[in-house]
Formats: structure tokens, sequence, C-alpha cells
């Protein structure tokens, strides 16, 4: 039996951590760090088949976060898993700490890849896919992609890349929050019907609320079990979720909080009362 | 010399397990024999370089030693992005081969001609760039680049280039060579100017102008040891390339002078000027056009030490 509950605490302690940490060391991008902390927890507590301490063996599952600007959720969700000792982040982004606004090629132990550049982590994917398949490894690859991200025609190419050699071993999760770096993603380059467009495209579409842990399970769980094609995840979710002043406001793609601003932020999540 | 790659690929996919060959959907019934004999590690990426290249940083990454081949400028800039992200700053052992370099596609107009390509590549750090004169070269570069730890960049005309080589020279990536020894002037050559670079040698002879040629195939790493020892011991050094004056080889090789060379030495660069070819032409034709033929190269040479004799 999965304790939900726990998961949805750890969530909410991450969510804490960033907004202090974001206050502390100056680390934008809290809105689309905020709305994929329910997926990375989802993942690294219940789905990912990888060890902290030893990542890079054989046959462990990937994650590759493709949407690189939400590194500071992904390295904060690595520190709280263990992958890393946790103090790094008491000086993110200082000299000497490998932790940046967007992860470096081999910057700490469970990340490999570096993006930051749009629309590359799906393609690396698929050649570290098509690798386990020459291979005959079974892990599973997982990417997240953001909503504007997928504004990039090299997701395109992927998308129609996988399908042809039935990559089941990709699953593919977009962070449907809504917005991108200037606005509406309706008013800058509309994506709907989304989860029809992976489905055309021939992958398996499934759509979640991504902030809903139960769901998120059973839909990563499921997406696992797929056999012959690729799985796409939409995942509804909101741009700053967790925090009220910060929800679906897209000035927090760059706005870093105050220190008045972390209380609240740190009271709402129940972490300080 | 694409014959010879799919030969020579075919060869290293056959005793080396980790070969896999990616193309950007050209190439119909070249790969067969390959094919044939490791049919799972060939995938026709279609026409979407961007996805092949990253795909290919991917198959590195899990210990594969990707190739990935398809037309210059569509291997080159078409992903240039692709390469500089993730074959570059990751540093992976992706070896990319571009066919019909330079004008060698003249006649498909200017969006399949690549004069600017040595220039983009060697601007990226961790790039090894090879540029190859004949088959042979092409044999022994492929083989070569297996070896590096790194992205390695091969630049190939397209078919029935001369033969420069008439047997296998020793070829070490980074280190030029000498073809004919001269006294009177310098030719260093890169890729498929190699050979006219011999006949240019050929057609000074008969003046009494005695040329050494250089097939420098590695345009990055250059040859500093071989360019100081040519540096120091001629007046008139000249290089040739089927590419942009801007920024290709000869380029490469005047920032070498400029850092390390203390003494006047006269660097004549001939390659493409800095504009499109807006008609239709053969390669050949596009040569003419743009003095790149043995003769007007030998004319060009011979008024330059004619000059020095006043």
């Amino acid at each position: 039996m999965i304790d939900i509950y726990r998961l949805e605490k750890k969530a909410r302690q991450i969510r804490g951590q960033l907004v202090e940490t974001s206050h502390k060391c100056h680390v934008p991008h809290l809105g689309g760090c905020l709305s994929c902390v329910d997926i990375l927890v989802a993942l690294y507590w219940q789905i990912l088949k990888i060890d902290p301490e030893e990542p890079n063996k054989q046959g462990s599952d990937k994650f590759i976060l493709s949407k690189g600007h939400a590194a500071h959720a992904l390295f904060t969700t690595l520190a709280y898993k263990g992958f890393f000792d946790r103090q790094l982040l008491d000086n993110y982004g200082g000299l000497d700490n490998p932790l940046g606004e967007h992860p470096l090629p081999n910057c700490v132990s469970g990340v490999e890849i570096a993006t930051g550049s749009l629309g590359h982590g799906l393609s690396f994917a698929l050649g570290m896919a098509l690798a386990a398949k020459l291979k005959q490894q079974s892990q599973k690859f997982f990417v997240l992609m953001g909503d504007g991200e997928i504004n990039e025609g090299s997701v395109w190419e992927a998308a129609l890349f996988a399908p042809m050699h039935q990559l089941d071993n990709v699953i593919a999760i977009i962070d449907y929050n809504k917005w991108q770096a200037t606005g509406r993603s309706a008013e800058v380059m509309s994506l709907e019907s989304i989860t029809e467009k992976w489905q055309a495209f021939g992958w398996e579409a499934m759509a979640v609320d991504g902030h809903n842990m139960e769901q998120l399970l059973l839909t990563l769980k499921a997406a696992k079990k797929v056999k012959g094609k690729p799985i796409a995840i939409i995942a509804d979710t909101v741009k700053g979720k967790g925090i009220s002043f910060m929800q679906d406001d897209n000035n927090w793609h760059y706005r870093i909080p105050t220190n008045d601003e972390v209380m609240t932020a740190k009271k709402e999540l129940g972490l300080i009362k | 010399m694409r014959n010879q790659f799919a030969e020579t690929v075919t060869e290293l996919a056959r005793t080396d397990e980790r070969v896999v060959l990616l193309s950007g959907d050209i190439g119909n019934r070249l790969f067969n024999a390959y094919k044939e004999i490791a049919p799972e590690r060939f995938y026709n990426c279609g026409i979407a370089e961007a996805n092949m290249i990253t795909m290919a940083a991917g198959l590195a990454l899990s210990g594969f030693k990707p190739v990935a081949y398809t037309i210059t400028p569509f291997i080159t800039t078409r992903c240039l992005e692709q390469i500089k992200v993730d074959l570059c700053y990751h540093n992976l052992p992706v070896i990319l081969v571009g066919t019909g370099s330079g004008l060698s596609y003249a006649e498909l107009g200017a969006t399949h001609h690549s004069c600017e390509d040595i220039a983009i590549m060697r601007a990226l750090p961790n790039m090894t760039v090879i540029c190859t004169a004949d088959t042979t070269e092409v044999r022994l570069a492929l083989t070569e680049a297996m070896k590096v730890d790194g992205p390695v960049y091969i630049r190939m005309g397209k078919k029935n280039e001369p033969n420069v080589h008439c047997s296998d020279p020793i070829f070490n990536i980074g280190k030029g060579i000498s073809l004919t020894e001269g006294k009177d002037i310098c030719i260093i050559a890169t890729g498929n100017m190699v050979a006219t670079a011999m006949e240019v040698s050929e057609q000074l002879l008969e003046k009494q102008i005695s040329t050494k040629v250089v097939s420098m195939h590695t345009v990055k790493p250059l040859d500093k040891a071989l360019l100081m020892n040519i540096f120091n011991e001629y007046k008139h050094v000249v290089t040739l390339e089927e590419h942009n004056v801007v920024g290709g080889f000869g380029s490469a090789v005047a920032e070498w002078y400029v850092d390390n060379c203390r003494h006047y030495v006269n660097l004549l660069r001939i390659g493409t000027p800095d504009r499109f070819i807006s008609h239709v032409v053969s390669q050949q034709d596009a040569r003419k056009k743009y003095q790149l033929l043995a003769e007007p190269i030998a004319d060009k040479i011979n008024k330059v030490l004619e000059k020095e004799k006043i």
C-alpha cells in the first residue's frame, strides 16, 4: 500500500525548499519548477528503478529533464532523495557549486545530460532507448518536457521516429502548465488538441491531473506496461502550483520571492505555523 | 568517396559491434552491404537531421559508436544546435560524415553547396575536423576517427574524385601528409582540392618552379609542427580549399601564422569567394567561375613569384 500522504508531504517539503533557495540564492524559474514537483516526486519515490548510490548501474531507468530551466526542481528532488548532499542547495549557483540554472553534463550524481536549450531531451532518450533495445535491456527512459518546449520542431521529428521503431521504453511526460516564457501557450503557439496530436503521431497518449499523486502513480504504472509503442503523458498542471500567490501567475517565471513571501509560502505549505 | 565510405563503414561494423549507422534518407542502395551484415544497427532517420544527431548522442552515451551520414549542409548547418550542445558540449564520440561537400553538388544550387561548414565546425570546442582528399583518405580517416573519444566531422566529396595517394600513406589525425617535395613554394591543400594542388605543382614545374604539396586533411587540430617547418622553410605559402576564404582552412592557417610566426611569409589563401553562386552549373564550371582550376591557380602563384623577382 503506497502512502500517498507521505508523497504529498515530500512534495510540499520540496516546494518549500525551492521557494527558500530561490530567495536565498536568487534562482529564477519558480513557476515551471513548482508545476512539475508532483511528477518528480512520483517518479523518484515510486516509479524509477534507480539507485541513488549508483544511478548509472547497468539497466537502471533514466530520467531526462528536457525542460532544463526546471533544473532547480530536479536538483532539489535528487538532493532530497539522497543522490547528493543536501547542503549543496545552500550555496546554489555559487562559485564551484555544480548546481546552476540549467544542468551541466554530469554535474551531479543522477544527471548525465545538459539541457537548457529546449527540444533536445526526447531525441536523447530515443538514442538511449535504441541502445537499450540493441543491448536487450529492459529499462525505461522518462523525459519531462514543457508545453512551451514542444513548440520546437525537433520534438516532432522525434515524435515521428519513436512509434516507427516501437520504442515502448520511452515515456514522455509533458508538464502542461499552459504558460510559456512570455504568455499563455494558447496565445503563443496553441497546442490543442495536445493529447490527440500525440495519439495521431502513433503514441499511446494519456492525460492525467499532474498534481493528483494517486492518479499520477496509476498513469505512470500503466505507461510502463504499454507494449509496442511509445507513451506520452499529458500532465495537466498549474504553473506556480502549491503557493496561492504564485499559482497561474507567469511573473514567477523570472521573479525571486522576498523573505516575507517565503514565510507566507511555507505557512501555506504547512511547513511552519 | 561515398562508395568508399559505405564500404569502410560496413567493414568497421563487421568487426566492431558498437558501430551504428544513421542516415538522413539518402544513399539509396548505397548501404545494402551494411544492411546485410548489421541490419539492426542501421537506421534511416528520415529527413529529420536534428533528431538524428541527438539520437546519435544518446547512442554514444550508451556506449555505441554512431556514424551519422547525409549531404554536407544537412549534417552540419541544418542541425548545428544539436551538434554544438549534444555532441560537442557533452564531448561524445559521434562521427558526422558529410557527402557532396564544397561545390560537389554545384548543379543542385546553393542550398546544396557547403562552403561554410569548415568554418562553423572548427569553431566548436571538442570537434575534430577532417577533409578527405580521395578514397584512401576516406577509408583511413573513418578508421582513425573511430578511435577518437569525441565528435569528429569528416568532409567528403561525392564520387569519382581523382586519387592523390597511390598507396596507403601514414595517416594520423592532426598530422599533414607531404605529397611532393619542392623548394620554391608550398601549397597546403585540404580535402577535394588536394588533387588540384598536384595539378598546379605540375604546371608550375613547366615554369621551373618546384612545389611542395601537403594534404592537410585535419583542419582541427592543425598540424602545428608541420606548419612551423613550412613557414620556416618557405617564403611563399598557399592554402587551397573548396570553401569560403572566410573562416575556412586558410583562415585557420592564417590564425596560426599570426599567433606563432615572428617573421614575414607571403600567405596566399585560395578558396571560394564570399558570395553564393546564383545560377546552376557543374562543379567543373563552378570551379572555373571561381578560378579554382589548376591553370588560374598556377597563374596566380606565378604572378606572385614574378613580382618578387622585380
